[in-house]
């Protein structure tokens, strides 16, 4: 297998689902078992995703290959010179393991949905579109480019809002898809400022030719401050594809969509997104930017936890759940957490797409019932769903032995490391802070949902496990949820190879002063291949992360234990009544409860004030511009009767007297009038050709 | 003379044989008419084909050439030629007019004949204004395509069509006076220069930018007040959702595919070669105003009830971006303005013939008498979907191309300095998001309210016929954008080369 090869299978695995999402659509009226043909597909695309993936990690290890075609050519442009547009695909670590978790993900609920779908009306349908998000999501982590990044991250929009507003003859799905395409589209417009920064200073879009003239100290716009503002301009697209604060507000009300798209898209891989992009460009960031970046994850990671502490329902409760995950990543970023943010990606894009396919499963069972209140004893209806559910709720919570403790001890590591180091406390504060309440609201979810008696005894009757096709995802994904796949010591994700082989410390371009002081290279570097700029973290930082690992550990691992204690506590053995606290806290409670009042507050200040000011407009525009245009052709009206009135009484007196003369001649003339269009148009003619004669003898 | 130079003739004479031809008929032959008319149109897309294969894209200047003396005594010839730019909007022209016929083929059912009659009366005048490279020839055809629309607007329109065809008539009418007067000064200015009275444009190019700062700022408002109505740009646009609204389906379609780019070309055509100095005077001032007309015009459109009057708003914010691009004044923004008018002429185009189709089954356009449409005519919400995504500027549709290159354009532009046209113009995005999808929310989703669309038959083959090509190069320009963009390539940077570097040229008549 050489380069080309290896490029030639990305291409192959971007476009498989475009043609799986083009085929079922076209066929999807007429051949009523398409959606095999969809599956299919995907089977294929991760099956070569792992062979590329395999490949990647061992033969082409520390090689990046990408391929390119010119898209526009603008040619010799006049002062600026040769400006030419190329879109294409790159391969290298991060983005060979990401389309492989696409690809099982996508596979997975691929298959999920096979049943949990039976019996739509749009059947097939769903699937194409499956195919076309698949399509978009392979786009954004294949590309080189930050152009065709754009373009593929606004295609995961529309298939997002295609998906969300599925069933769109729920008023609530059609507005979420409306919502989530809106909200995203205002991200997307720091992101698109971004990207013109960078194109102005550098006239590409090429991820490896920006970064190498960065490093070369050509800065966008060519000042400090350039590189820091266009770093947090991409960042707005992650808000709004991530679901940050204070763009967070379009994931919870996306969960309207069929739940195993809230499995794919709005949990594993489209709001992953946002990270991925953060990693993509996080060599190019500066101090000031990561501090903003790493402000907005915090908060995006608290605000909701403290939202999901109160939810009823039970995918809601994900959804916040998400939210608070992605700011930990975000955050993680922030505080210079790479590797550890780029692995709880992919480790919670397992388990907690493992939970929604849960959850899925139990909606199903219940009949479309979600409010966990209605819900309880499931543990012995559905038992591999409970099970599955709870290791990945266990991997959640950060308990040792699963995937979920690597990454997020990773993560309150770094945090930790960076309070040491820059003394901003308050981001291992809040990391600490949010994953007790994750371990509590996962374990209220579980005990109200599988645990105690059922508190609906109908719904309880009819339940029943799901079949094969919707418990074998299940299973899957909760396996990939312990450590073994990633390290083979459990307390320690660096022995293995997920950090030797698969995900490596990042280049950075950024200029030194703009680093923070701790990722300032100094001799402990690593020794690298001439002609790369593979600058690790430095000593500072690596003796700091040590420092802290011990009490991380110890710290994370009684947070969770604290939480999932408390949730026993309360919901289990019921030795404090909820309702009680609840009433006891009730401003607290009620602030939780209603979403800290966001929807709201965007309601009445941008919905309401943009229809407001349309209506303002919409007005002005009728009564003031046209006005003017209708006031003015009254004035002339005006005028022209004014001397009407003159022509009447005086000129026309004079005229009366050659009228019998007129009528006369009129009598004539009036033959010519027949009333019909040729006659005229011959008429014109004739009179042209006169006239022509006329001036020809001039 | 090459044969080949005869092209562009072989085009209007089409089209003048054509639509004289067609007077002979009998009027109750209405089929036969229906398809003679678009057996015309047919011709003349197919001749614009020819156009495009027999053109050289590597070249500078004007191709197919031909020049007679018209009216010896004032210099005046029948001279006609195009370049990139040009050729584009003659393929669209060619390409919308037979898709509004085949559109109109059961939704006008009085006065057929009058009615192809004018379509292709007012085919070619905008072919006309196209290729005309005599000032002179240029303002008949300009005036004359006036009437045809004043006719189809007032005879085939809605309730309040007079009101409208009237408004529309006086009001662009009013806007070419002062065009006339400052084409009649120049070229008595240029007299002197050159030695003799012309109207020839390429004559006029050479004496434009010599015209002394301040009186070049006149004739440039001139021309451009003239040109501003007709795109239209704010605030000179009233006219246009009236006229949209009461047209009949055609009429809009034509309206909004080719009649605005008129404007828009005229800019490029005359503004900015003939006064380079005034249109860096002026690139601030009207880039302003086309930022409020994108951020205005979708404001407007987002609370409108009836949707032909949303999508005629939408034009204005459209059509903002266009004048943006053309006033940043680099090639990159103009290469977007260029193709984003081809774009607006496809995506609005649809658009308008989209909510024909359905007016023509309920005879309503109110957004409120719908929705939950989407089972009823699947194809038609598909449709609808797909088209509001291309004017929305979904990358990968057509939109996403001009808008995109529009924006870098301006970002980048050194005429205009600021960063903030750019985010001003990029908010109309999301605001375009909002109005399509709110108005295909309202109108397609959720349940049926309103028995009446109980009835609905979704598109049928004819209708499906006239949108399909449309998608098509929708896709096509979305993926491939370079197949036009090649095209005006060089005529785009031919008309920045110009008013950047003003070059000194030899003052004499060519003949």
């Amino acid at each position: 297998m050489n380069e080309s090869l290896l490029i030639n299978f990305a291409v192959v695995i971007l476009f498989l689902p475009l043609l799986g999402f083009i085929v079922t659509l076209l066929l999807g009226k007429k051949v009523s078992k398409i959606f095999i043909f969809e599956n299919l597909v995907m089977l294929i695309g991760l099956i070569l995703s792992i062979v590329l993936l395999i490949a990647k990690v061992t033969t082409f290890n520390n090689v990046s290959i990408s391929s390119e075609f010119m898209w526009i050519d603008m040619g010799d442009v006049p002062v600026i010179g040769q400006i030419q547009i190329f879109l294409g695909l790159l391969l290298d670590d991060i983005s060979a393991l990401m389309i492989f978790v696409v690809f099982l993900i996508s596979f997975l609920v691929h298959f999920f949905s096979i049943d949990y779908m039976k019996g739509d009306i749009r059947y097939n349908r769903y699937f194409a579109y499956l195919g076309l998000f698949t399509f978009s999501m392979a786009g954004i982590v294949l590309t080189h480019n930050l152009l065709m990044m754009y373009i593929f991250w606004e295609l995961v929009g529309v298939s997002s809002y295609l998906l969300i507003g599925f069933w769109f003859e729920k008023k609530s799905a059609s507005d979420a898809g409306k919502k989530a395409f809106i909200v995203n589209r205002i991200g997307d417009l720091g992101f698109l400022l971004g990207l013109l920064t960078l194109f102005l200073t550098y006239n590409t879009f090429s991820f490896v030719e920006i970064f190498t003239e960065i490093s070369q100290g050509n800065l966008p716009l060519n000042s400090e401050f350039g590189l820091t503002i266009t770093g947090i301009f991409i960042f707005c697209g992650a808000v709004g594809k991530s679901a940050q604060f204070p763009l967070h507000v379009w994931l919870p009300d996306a969960m309207e969509g069929p739940t195993p798209v809230s499995a794919l898209i709005h949990a594993a891989t489209m709001v992953a997104a946002g990270v991925y992009l953060v990693v993509r460009i996080f060599g190019i960031l500066t101090a000031d930017a990561m501090l903003i970046i790493a402000t907005i994850g915090a908060l995006s990671a608290l605000i909701p936890a403290t939202i999901a502490l109160t939810q009823n329902d039970i995918k809601r409760v994900l959804a916040y759940s998400t939210v608070s995950q992605l700011g930990y990543m975000i955050m993680a970023l922030g505080v210079g957490a790479y590797k550890f943010a780029f692995f709880h990606l992919i480790t919670h894009a397992f388990f907690k797409a493992c939970m929604f396919l849960g959850s899925g499963s139990v909606i199903h069972a219940m009949h479309h019932e979600q409010d966990i209140q209605n819900m309880g004893g499931l543990r012995k209806k559905m038992p591999i769903t409970y099970a599955t559910f709870l290791i990945s709720a266990i991997a959640i919570s950060g308990i040792p032995l699963t995937s979920g403790f690597l990454s997020k001890d990773g993560i309150l590591a770094g945090t930790y490391a960076f309070g040491t180091l820059t003394g901003h406390w308050y981001f291992p504060f809040i990391g600490f802070l949010v994953a007790m309440m994750t371990a509590f609201y996962m374990f209220r979810l579980i005990i109200l949902t599988f645990h105690g008696e059922p508190r609906n005894k109908e719904k309880y009757e009819h339940a029943h496990e799901s079949s094969f096709i919707m418990v074998m995802p299940l299973v899957v994904l909760s396996i990939l949820s312990f450590f073994i796949w990633y390290t083979p010591n459990p307390m320690d994700p660096e022995a293995g190879w997920m950090y030797s082989d698969w995900i490596k410390n990042p280049e950075l371009h950024t200029p030194e002063n703009l680093r923070f002081g701790f990722m300032q290279s100094d001799v402990t570097s690593v020794i690298t291949p001439p002609g790369e700029h593979r600058i690790m973290y430095s000593e500072t930082y690596t003796a700091a992360l040590h420092h802290v690992h011990g009490s991380a550990v110890f710290l994370s691992i009684a947070m969770a234990v604290l939480g999932i204690l408390l949730a026993f506590v309360m919901y289990q053995w019921k030795k404090i009544s909820a309702d009680i606290l609840a009433d006891k806290l009730k401003p607290l409670y009620k602030f939780s409860y209603n979403k800290w009042y966001f929807d709201e507050l965007y309601h009445k200040i941008f919905v309401a004030g943009t229809i407001g000011l349309s209506r303002l407009i919409a007005w002005f525009d009728l009564k003031v511009i046209d006005g003017i245009v209708d006031g003015s052709a009254a004035v002339t009206k005006a005028f022209s009767k004014s001397i009407g009135w003159f022509d009447d009484n005086v000129i026309d007196g004079l005229v009366n007297l050659t009228a019998s003369v007129s009528a006369f001649i009129g009598l004539i003339f009036s033959k010519f009038q027949t009333g019909k269009v040729q006659t005229y148009i011959i008429m014109v003619i004739f009179s042209l050709v006169i006239l022509l004669f006329l001036f020809k003898s001039f | 003379m090459m044969e080949q130079n005869l092209l562009l003739t072989y085009l209007l004479v089409v089209l003048v044989a054509g639509s004289l031809l067609l007077l002979i008929f009998n009027r109750e032959k209405e089929k036969l008419i229906k398809y003679f008319g678009l057996g015309v149109s047919l011709i003349v897309f197919i001749l614009s084909l020819i156009l495009y294969f027999n053109f050289d894209q590597q070249q500078e200047g004007f191709q197919f050439i031909h020049k007679f003396k018209w009216i010896e005594s004032l210099n005046i010839s029948y001279h006609v030629g195009i370049d990139g730019m040009s050729l584009l909007l003659i393929m669209l022209t060619a390409f919308i007019t037979p898709l509004t016929l085949l559109s109109s083929w059961n939704g006008i059912t009085k006065k057929i004949k009058e009615f192809t009659f004018f379509m292709l009366a007012l085919e070619l005048g905008m072919i006309g204004v196209f290729v005309s490279l005599d000032m002179f020839l240029f303002y008949i055809f300009w005036e004359a395509m006036l009437i045809p629309m004043y006719f189809i607007i007032g005879i085939w329109g809605g309730k309040r069509r007079i009101y409208a065809s009237i408004k529309f008539f006086i009001y662009t009418m009013a806007g070419s006076l002062l065009m006339l007067i400052a084409i009649i000064w120049l070229a008595v200015y240029s007299s002197d220069l050159l030695g003799g009275f012309t109207t020839n444009l390429l004559e006029l190019y050479k004496t434009g930018p010599t015209i002394e700062r301040s009186l070049q700022g006149f004739m440039f408002l001139a021309f451009a007040l003239s040109f501003a109505i007709k795109v239209p740009l704010f605030p000179f646009h009233t006219w246009l959702p009236d006229a949209h609204v009461e047209a009949p389906t055609a009429g809009s379609v034509i309206l909004a595919g080719v009649l605005l780019k008129m404007g828009t070309y005229g800019f490029l055509r005359f503004n900015l070669p003939l006064f380079p100095q005034a249109s860096i005077d002026f690139a601030g001032i009207i880039s302003v105003l086309a930022v409020i007309g994108i951020i205005y015009g979708a404001l407007v459109a987002m609370v409108q009830t009836d949707m032909k009057k949303l999508v005629a708003y939408s034009s204005v914010s459209h059509l903002g971006f266009v004048i943006l691009g053309i006033f940043a004044l680099n090639q990159e923004a103009v290469q977007g303005a260029v193709i984003q008018m081809i774009n607006h002429g496809l995506s609005t185009g649809a658009l308008f013939l989209l909510v024909g189709m359905i007016y023509e089954r309920t005879h309503t356009r109110m957004i409120a008498d719908y929705g939950g449409i989407a089972k009823i005519v699947p194809f038609f919400s598909f449709a609808l979907l797909f088209t509001s995504l291309s004017s929305i500027g979904l990358p990968g549709l057509n939109g996403f191309v001009g808008e995109f290159l529009i924006l870098v354009g301006s970002f980048k532009s050194s005429v205009l300095g600021s960063w903030w046209f750019t985010v001003f113009a990029a908010t109309g995005v999301i605001f375009a998001a909002v109005y399509l999808l709110w108005m295909y929310k309202r109108v397609v989703f959720g349940t049926v309210t309103n028995p009446k669309m109980e009835e609905l038959t979704d598109l049928n083959f004819r209708e499906k016929l006239v949108l399909i090509p449309i998608f098509i190069l929708i896709i096509w320009i979305g993926i491939y954008p370079s197949t036009f963009l090649n095209v005006s390539d060089k005529s785009s940077e031919t008309i920045i080369k110009n008013v950047l570097q003003p070059q000194k040229m030899e003052l004499r008549i060519d003949e």
